[in-house]
């Protein structure tokens, strides 16, 4: 473990709006949000000496450095496995700021998902491309062809082992957009939902995922800037270390394809990331407080609350019900509404959210919140003060 | 066993080069996996060497086109490419221990059930090439 001095701090979060349609390009969400995340931080784009995005970011580090006139860089990666990238940008970040790989690291996501292309419509005249697309070839010809189908296959053994209903899924959706319909910055804000109008909304994968159990599709840029806790205390916002930000993939899984190995109802990734947590941030995601999971679908969120330790197996749908992640609840759940509720820039902005709650400067603000956790299935990291 | 014209418009599959075998079995009517040779692993998906014994060689096998429903949907909307009415799409553990992503066809989704038996049969794809989908067993 590093001396505290030395840890990996977020001393910058950037978003631009979330919308369905920005009218402009991704590299101008992408450099928007950066800078934006820089300006809140108080540091400069000539100050950036690292970068890093998802392997399915459509924008340049080239790009982005020509446009905000970066002058050099010393690292850069690029993370799989779809949203799961997004948590796992952080245990790069909090790796390569530790051991000195760069000093000031640039994280972005920045994407017109909704209205340049279309993350939920089935794909065409795609083949595997080592983007964690390894799916479609077994997948395609059968019809399973969206996010969603491929999630509700997955699911499907859970839900009937623990006999959960659309009910249950419809809290979770409810939760979130009453949460979303309080924070300003929400595509969802002002409009709350019912359990009535989840169960009408149709079908998009029967028997189990209704409109309002999906994520939203988004256009939007999010950006994230961390260094080390020594130069944090000397820039402009509350520190928030990166207590903890752990990874783990196991034989013959998949992301959202999971298919092919053991008891589907597991989520052995999460468990692993929440032992290695343990160690390293000495916390467990059900000590952290507001929990902010990869809401892609309300079925991820079930099986998340149970990978990660908040409650036992097959009680994730009770553990909801009796308020455990309200607001006000042991485990609040994505004060900011999730993916669903405020915007889906694939993961990234519950990582925002998650500073804002540490820094107590959040809309709906969990009273009292010191730490955070944030997760996308394959990581999860606590961040505090 | 032929392909039958079910949904005329279904994708054709992509065949990788390790996985082709598996589709060009499928239009001669076998239903088969991946087969280790040098420990007799059966694996599915395919890949370029056996996780079990790191052997390269690879054959393959017919399996017995039996197996048990674990998963089904129905994707409604956004339609399926390639269907005209929505596709029920199954995940099936075979036999053999295998677990395979395809369709069942022939059977209303209201007597759908996850365990139920299946049996394998074929279908043919929009540019004449054929996929193995499953129909109720109802000897199984």
């Amino acid at each position: 473990m590093p001396d505290k001095n030395d840890q990996a701090t977020i001393v910058g979060i950037g978003q631009t709006e979330f919308s369905k349609n920005s009218g402009r390009s991704e590299q101008r969400l992408a450099c928007e949000a950066v800078l934006a995340a820089l300006n809140d931080a108080g540091l400069t784009p000539a100050q950036v000496d690292g970068m890093m995005t998802f392997n399915i970011d459509n924008n340049d580090e080239v790009d982005v450095m020509r446009s905000l006139g970066v002058p050099e860089i010393k690292y850069t990666m690029r993370t799989p496995q779809g949203g799961g990238s997004s948590v796992s940008t952080l245990v790069h970040a909090k790796h390569a700021v530790e051991s000195g790989f760069c000093d000031v690291m640039v994280i972005w996501r920045a994407m017109n998902e909704r209205s340049q292309y279309r993350f939920g419509q089935p794909a065409s005249g795609v083949s595997p491309n080592g983007k964690s697309t390894t799916f479609i070839e077994w997948a395609m010809p059968y019809g399973a062809q969206t996010p969603a189908t491929l999630e509700a296959l997955s699911a499907g053994p859970y839900m009937h082992r623990f006999g959960v209903t659309s009910e249950d899924l419809g809290r979770i959706s409810v939760l979130l957009r009453s949460n979303a319909a309080t924070n300003p910055a929400a595509w969802f804000h002002g409009k709350p939902i019912t359990l009535d109008d989840h169960q009408s909304s149709r079908w998009i994968v029967a028997p189990y995922l209704h409109l309002l159990d999906c994520c939203q599709e988004t256009d939007g840029g999010v950006a994230l800037v961390i260094t080390k806790l020594d130069r944090a205390r000397n820039l402009k916002q509350l520190p928030v270390r990166i207590l903890g930000a752990e990874y783990a993939f196991l034989y013959n899984h998949e992301v959202i394809s999971d298919f092919y190995e053991g008891d589907l109802a597991l989520r052995g990734n999460s468990e692993r990331v929440t032992e290695r947590l343990a160690r390293s941030a000495g916390l467990r995601p059900a000590e952290a407080g507001p929990t902010l999971f990869y809401d892609n679908f309300s079925t991820q969120v079930l099986r998340q609350v149970e990978g990660f330790g908040l409650c036992g197996l097959g009680e994730a749908k009770d553990y909801i019900r009796d308020g455990h992640m309200n607001l006000d609840g042991r485990t609040p759940l994505s004060p900011n509404g999730g993916l669903m509720g405020e915007g889906y820039v694939h993961g990234m902005n519950n990582i925002t959210e998650a500073v804002r709650q540490v820094r107590g400067v959040a809309a709906n603000q969990v009273s009292g919140a010191e730490t955070a956790f944030v997760s996308s299935g394959v990581a999860g990291a606590i961040l505090g003060r | 066993m032929s392909a039958a014209q079910t949904d005329p418009d279904r994708p054709d599959p992509i065949m990788s080069l390790d996985g082709a075998f598996f589709w060009k079995a499928a239009e001669e009517g076998r239903f088969v996996a991946q087969k280790c040779c040098g420990c007799g692993a059966l694996l599915h998906p395919p890949r370029s060497i056996c996780p079990n014994c790191l052997c390269f060689e690879q054959a393959e096998q017919e399996l017995s086109g039996r197996g048990t429903v674990m998963s089904w949907v129905m994707p409604i909307h956004p339609p399926a490419r390639g269907f005209e009415t929505p596709p029920i799409v199954v995940l099936i553990e075979v036999e053999e221990g295998l677990r395979f992503v395809s369709n069942v066809v022939g059977v209303a989704p209201e007597d759908m059930k996850i365990g139920m038996k299946v049996k394998v049969g074929f279908a043919k794809t929009q540019g004449g090439k054929a996929a193995p989908i499953f129909h109720a067993d109802l000897e199984g």
